[in-house]
């Protein structure tokens, strides 16, 4: 029921929405809650466990009940707090939980059932067959219990990062944060203040105080006109602080497009990470709920926020409002409303002794002892000494007291300590380093020390960072006290609700106590209590209490769970913004990708690198007809194939040989100027670390080449190893790989082709296998490499990445003129295998040198990295598996990596393990599959024959054992 | 024979502009890494460019001339080919076809970055001539003020297309709020 003239909403600006298919109307400033509430729609969700209907019961994000979906398909959010989901034109709200409606829930059988599911029924009920659980129990429960579903499919919605950095970062703008903000902005510091609400005030919108002497949202407004108006205060609205995390960083959610229509390119959620010197959290307190008998109807709602309703919407959430309360500021919901029309049933106070003057029936000394109406309150039971009144209300306001929002200080694993005039939990100091809680977040709840304690915390903020403080007048506000007896639970013989979200009553509570689950950390785990979205902000100290009642400790020797981030929840699609799809990684291309995507390549990733797989020509139906091409045309004539994507690292200094020398196991110091050597590098711990050239290109200057996806390793490794280890040698080291485009141009016709090429031609005298050098490539200048991955006569010419594209086409050119072209990943894979070239297939990081038949490039006239590691018993014992060829011999022809070895006769299980293989590939050369694997002692066992067998794929394949090097073992051909 | 064709890292790509924000590809010019020697005058910098050799997170010189700080002992020398009297001084390389280098700025410069990296830009903490390497998005690169509202980044040439493309995405969300 709307009430004419209050609120803060725009009754210029109606709008309509619809809550599970049917209309309803709002007005601009009305959340998902307030709109329902105003047209008397109690019935909001069903409970998690019991399908209970419940209603509303605040007005903020600790809502328990009110959650609902909005949106349709991929566009799909469950779990949104009605309380506050702004309401829009078109906004689609759905109720969750329910089936086949929330009016008739089917479920809500198992509120019948409910003896049988309190505190550890699952545990005790679903633990035998122990099989039985994840195929028929967990999914049995996961129907029956929960909350809203996503939608199944890709969220396509827009979410973002940021990063904010601020001198004083003040956490909700309530009456201490706004006195907080405007003090610190006013002495000049740079001030966030972040607020979760779409409207900056706090409890300041939601009570009928007078700020020096104005309506307290006038006097909001007037501070909000000034803080933005400075240019140092950054105001956030609609933005929940998550979590506070070391050295003064913070999460902050941001709603941006989540109250729009059509929110454009904005995203929907914004995840800050906000930076600051110093923090003041003036985040509130939060009312607490009163355990009464059947306390769950809706229209059982907090006092404060049945007041907020009134005050900010200008809703009355009921026509017969009854107030129950411990303290004195229940007394306000009753005057509030009284004040507006509104009829109030009665004022039920618990203490005997309270003041309480109202034009309204009155009982003090008494307790709320039960409620009636299943799907929205129809009257209360109300018990005095003298004995019990039955009272009509369709609405109970309660207030068991109210709770310091402390959660972020608890953020560090900071212990609140317990008060006992508050019957509340508050902060200490220090909690957070750098952080103060003011206000009601500190308990204090009157609004001018609420005021006067946020220009504390400011000064306290400025002076830690070094300003000076300017004078602030505090204006004059209400003072009231808060007389408060604690009240926990009322007894009687219906279920009492503590944690309404997850359907954790006293009685559980009691239980969780008598099986011993009596630490405050086991009793949360046993009964659910203060998990899922609301993480128990509003049962968690009434849960306690009653806990510490059952075990008959008092409530500072129980203690309190750890509060932990994110103080709401906060969806991944947020954390992990941008990264979805190909955001995952940034993609690399070579310069060539171009013209190879036009040549219709496919392209796979190595790393973060694409790289052409192979090059289709017309006829070829399968990538193997033409890798066999490609392998033959390298073999015949010449293949051009982009190698950018190795590392190169260029290292210079007059130590650098010396360097190279320490990292390498084999020696370079003793490499020529402009001659390039084969290098083997090995981890600390004597295995493998990756292979590569090396050239020496002068003195004191040389390039080393790394496989691809080792590129980033090596280069961490060399400047480990540089500042840590060898600190004193002059070394230089910056990566080269993406300055220079570098092509292998290999096969017998590849000098034909770079006679071609180079402005000088190429003189064979002057480029024996393994030179290196300068050279002028079509008029620039560029640097040859004569070394082969292939086994061919090959070479590799490297010019400035600019001219990469342009020199690529003329390569193409060239070597189709000569009955050649490109070749892709597919043919250097095989023309390599049958070469017996190692990869980081070979190399894959639990390998020795002497495992791959490198053992004799260890140096002995010098030490290396990884040398003394190497040589470890384990290491270097026979029967470790070594590198070998594999050449199919029986009736299987196919080799498959990852395959396992076995003695040919021997049964294919795990103790008979023999060695695995690595690479395979169809080579055309040899008109054979060929691989490379590992066997035991594989060196001694050529000529042998093997068993492969792939469990997987089911291939069994008789191999003869033999060298690795297939093809021209002589290396004639590289030489040539 | 024919010559060949040079290709800009971005080419194709920018220059975008947004809102209040405009992102071009900057030609850098030269690009050489100077690492000092051993028993090396980082005070030769000054007397062949005029720039002193700079400090970690700064730059030194002006647009066209400029030494950037680029990690431990190493500074990118943008704009000129290095003198040769730098050579017993430095160890140097040729790096101005490793790195895109877009230029970004207008009022909004600062909120784009926000997005792209966990940097204070704050006018008085990163001020003109500061410079950081830092992350862009999900790259690694360099970003140095060079204006009132004007950042120069670089990341590896390999990555421009995902730098423009994540640039720009940050652009539009931030034009997007108005």
């Amino acid at each position: 029921m709307r009430i004419d003239g209050k609120g803060l909403i725009n009754r210029a600006a109606p709008l309509r929405f619809t809550f599970d298919g049917a209309g309803v109307t709002g007005f601009e400033g009305d959340t998902v809650a307030s709109a329902l509430l105003a047209q008397g729609t109690k019935l909001m969700g069903r409970s998690f466990k019991y399908h209970r209907p419940r209603g509303v019961m605040t007005m903020g994000s600790e809502e328990p009940n009110a959650l609902v979906t909005t949106g349709r398909g991929a566009g799909q959010t469950p779990n949104v707090r009605a309380t506050m989901q702004e309401a829009f034109e078109g906004l689609e709200v759905r109720a969750q939980n329910a089936w086949p409606s929330l009016d008739f829930d089917l479920l809500a059988a198992n509120d019948l059932l409910s003896p049988f599911f309190s505190a550890g029924f699952y545990y005790k009920t679903f633990m035998w067959p122990a099989k039985f659980w994840e195929k028929l129990y967990e999914p049995m429960i996961r129907r029956a219990a929960g909350l809203g579903a996503l939608s199944g499919e890709p969220d396509t919605g827009l979410y973002e990062k940021a990063f904010a950095f601020c001198d004083i970062l003040v956490i909700g703008a309530g009456p201490a944060g706004l006195m907080a903000a405007l003090t610190a902005g006013r002495a000049g510091a740079d001030v966030i203040l972040a607020d979760e609400d779409a409207r900056m005030g706090g409890r300041l919108l939601a009570e009928s105080h007078e700020i020096d002497g104005k309506p307290g949202p006038v006097w909001v407004d007037e501070v909000l006109d000034e803080l933005e108006a400075m240019g140092n205060v950054r105001l956030m609205t609609r933005t929940s602080v998550t979590g506070a995390h070391d050295d003064g960083t913070y999460g902050a959610l941001e709603r941006v497009g989540l109250h729009m229509a059509d929110p454009g390119a904005r995203p929907l959620e914004t995840f800050w990470r906000i930076h600051t010197k110093r923090a003041v959290l003036a985040a509130g307190a939060l009312e607490r709920p009163i355990a009464f008998p059947d306390n769950d109807r809706p229209g059982v709602m907090m006092a404060g926020a049945v007041r907020g309703y009134l005050n900010r919407f200008g809703v009355a959430a009921g026509q017969r409002v009854a107030v129950f309360g411990n303290n004195d500021s229940a007394h306000r919901t009753a005057q509030d409303l009284a004040a507006a029309g509104v009829e109030i049933a009665a004022l039920i106070d618990s203490r005997a002794d309270a003041k309480v003057c109202g034009d309204y029936p009155v009982y003090t000394g008494a307790q709320v002892t039960g409620t009636k109406g299943r799907k929205g309150l129809t009257g209360i039971s109300v018990t005095t000494a003298t004995g019990v009144q039955q009272v009509e209300s369709d609405c109970l306001a309660i207030s068991g007291g109210w709770n310091p929002t402390l959660n972020l200080t608890c953020h560090m694993n900071g212990r609140p300590v317990w008060n006992e005039a508050l019957q509340a939990f508050l902060p200490v100091p220090d909690m957070v380093p750098g952080l103060e809680a003011v206000g009601a977040a500190n308990g204090v709840f009157s609004t001018a020390g609420a005021l006067a304690a946020g220009v504390d915390g400011a000064k306290n903020a400025l002076q830690a960072i070094g300003k000076k403080p300017v004078s602030v007048d505090i204006p004059k506000a209400e003072d009231g006290t808060y007389a408060l007896s604690p009240l926990w639970v009322v007894d009687g013989k219906s279920r009492a609700w503590l944690d309404f979200q997850n359907d954790v009553t006293v009685k559980d509570v009691k239980l969780a106590a008598a099986e011993n689950y009596a630490s405050v950390e086991h009793m949360k785990r046993y009964t659910t209590q203060g998990m899922a979205p609301d993480q128990g902000k509003n049962s968690n100290v009434n849960a306690l209490a009653v806990l510490a009642d059952a075990t008959g400790r008092g409530i500072p020797e129980t203690g309190t769970t750890t509060f932990r981030p994110p103080f709401v929840p906060v969806s991944l699609a947020a954390i992990g913004a941008g990264a979805r799809g190909k955001g995952f990684a940034p993609e690399r291309f070579t310069t060539s990708h171009a013209a190879s995507v036009a040549a219709h390549a496919p392209m796979i990733e190595a790393g973060l690198w694409y790289r052409p797989s192979f090059f289709p020509r017309e006829g070829e139906k399968t990538w193997r007809a033409s890798c066999d091409r490609e392998v033959a045309m390298v073999r015949n004539a010449v293949g051009i194939c982009d190698v950018s994507t190795l590392g190169k690292i260029d290292i210079q200094g007059k130590d650098a040989a010396q360097f190279l020398d320490f990292v390498y196991t084999n020696m370079f110091s003793s490499l020529k100027v402009g001659r390039v050597r084969y290098g083997l590098m090995l981890r600390e711990d004597g295995i493998v670390m990756d292979d590569g050239t090396t050239a020496r290109l002068a003195d004191d200057h040389f390039v080393m080449t790394t496989t691809t996806v080792a590129a980033g390793q090596v280069m961490a490794h060399l400047e480990f190893v540089a500042q840590a280890l060898v600190p004193d040698l002059d070394v230089h080291l910056i990566s080269t790989t993406e300055q220079w485009a570098q092509f292998a141009v290999a096969g017998p016709k590849s000098r034909e082709l770079l006679n071609a090429v180079l402005d000088d031609g190429l003189d064979p005298e002057a480029w024996p296998f393994m030179a290196c050098g300068t050279a002028s490539v079509a008029g620039v200048e560029g640097r040859l490499f004569r070394i082969s991955f292939s086994g061919e006569h090959a070479y590799e010419v490297a010019v400035p990445a600019r001219y990469g594209e342009g020199l690529w086409r003329l390569l193409i050119s060239q070597a189709e003129a000569l009955g050649g072209g490109a070749y892709g990943m597919e043919a250097l894979n095989v023309l390599r295998i049958e070469k017996g070239f190692i990869t980081h297939a070979e190399i894959h990081g639990r390998v020795t040198a002497d495992d791959v038949g490198m053992g004799r490039m260890i140096s002995v006239k010098k030490d290396c990295i990884g040398k003394a590691a190497a040589s470890r018993e384990g290491l270097s014992a026979s029967g470790r598996e070594q590198l070998v060829g594999l050449r199919p011999v029986g009736a299987v022809k196919q080799l498959l990596s990852g395959a396992h070895l076995f003695n040919e006769t021997a049964e294919a299980v795990r103790v008979n393990d023999q060695g695995y293989v690595t690479s395979v590939g169809f080579s055309p050369t040899m008109d054979t599959f060929l691989g490379l694997g590992f066997l035991k002692n594989g060196r001694a066992r050529h000529g042998e024959r093997v068993r492969m067998v792939d469990h997987l794929r089911g291939v069994e394949a008789i191999c003869e054992v033999c060298d690795p090097v297939f093809f021209d073992p002589e290396g004639g051909r590289v030489r040539g | 024979m024919a010559s060949l064709i040079a290709k800009s890292p971005c080419a194709g790509m920018a220059p975008i502009s947004v809102g209040d924000a405009a992102l071009r590809e900057v030609d850098p010019g030269v690009i050489t890494s100077l690492s000092p020697l051993a028993g090396g005058d980082v005070g030769a910098l000054k007397a062949a460019h005029g720039m002193a050799f700079p400090a970690p997170g700064r730059a030194s010189g002006k647009a066209g001339a400029r030494a950037v700080w680029s990690g431990r002992g190493q500074a990118f020398l943008i704009g000129p080919a290095p003198d040769a009297a730098l050579k017993a001084h430095f160890a140097m390389t040729d790096q101005s076809d490793g790195w895109a280098v877009l230029g970004l700025e207008g009022t909004a410069a600062r909120e784009v970055l926000a997005r792209l990296c966990p940097l204070d830009l704050r006018p008085d903490r990163f001020k003109r001539g500061h410079t950081a390497r830092t992350l862009i998005g999900h790259m690694t690169g360099s970003v140095t003020r060079v204006g009132a509202d004007s950042f120069d980044l670089m990341v590896f040439r390999s990555m421009a297309q995902t730098a423009v493309h994540e640039i720009e995405e940050a652009m539009k969300s931030v034009a997007a709020r108005g």
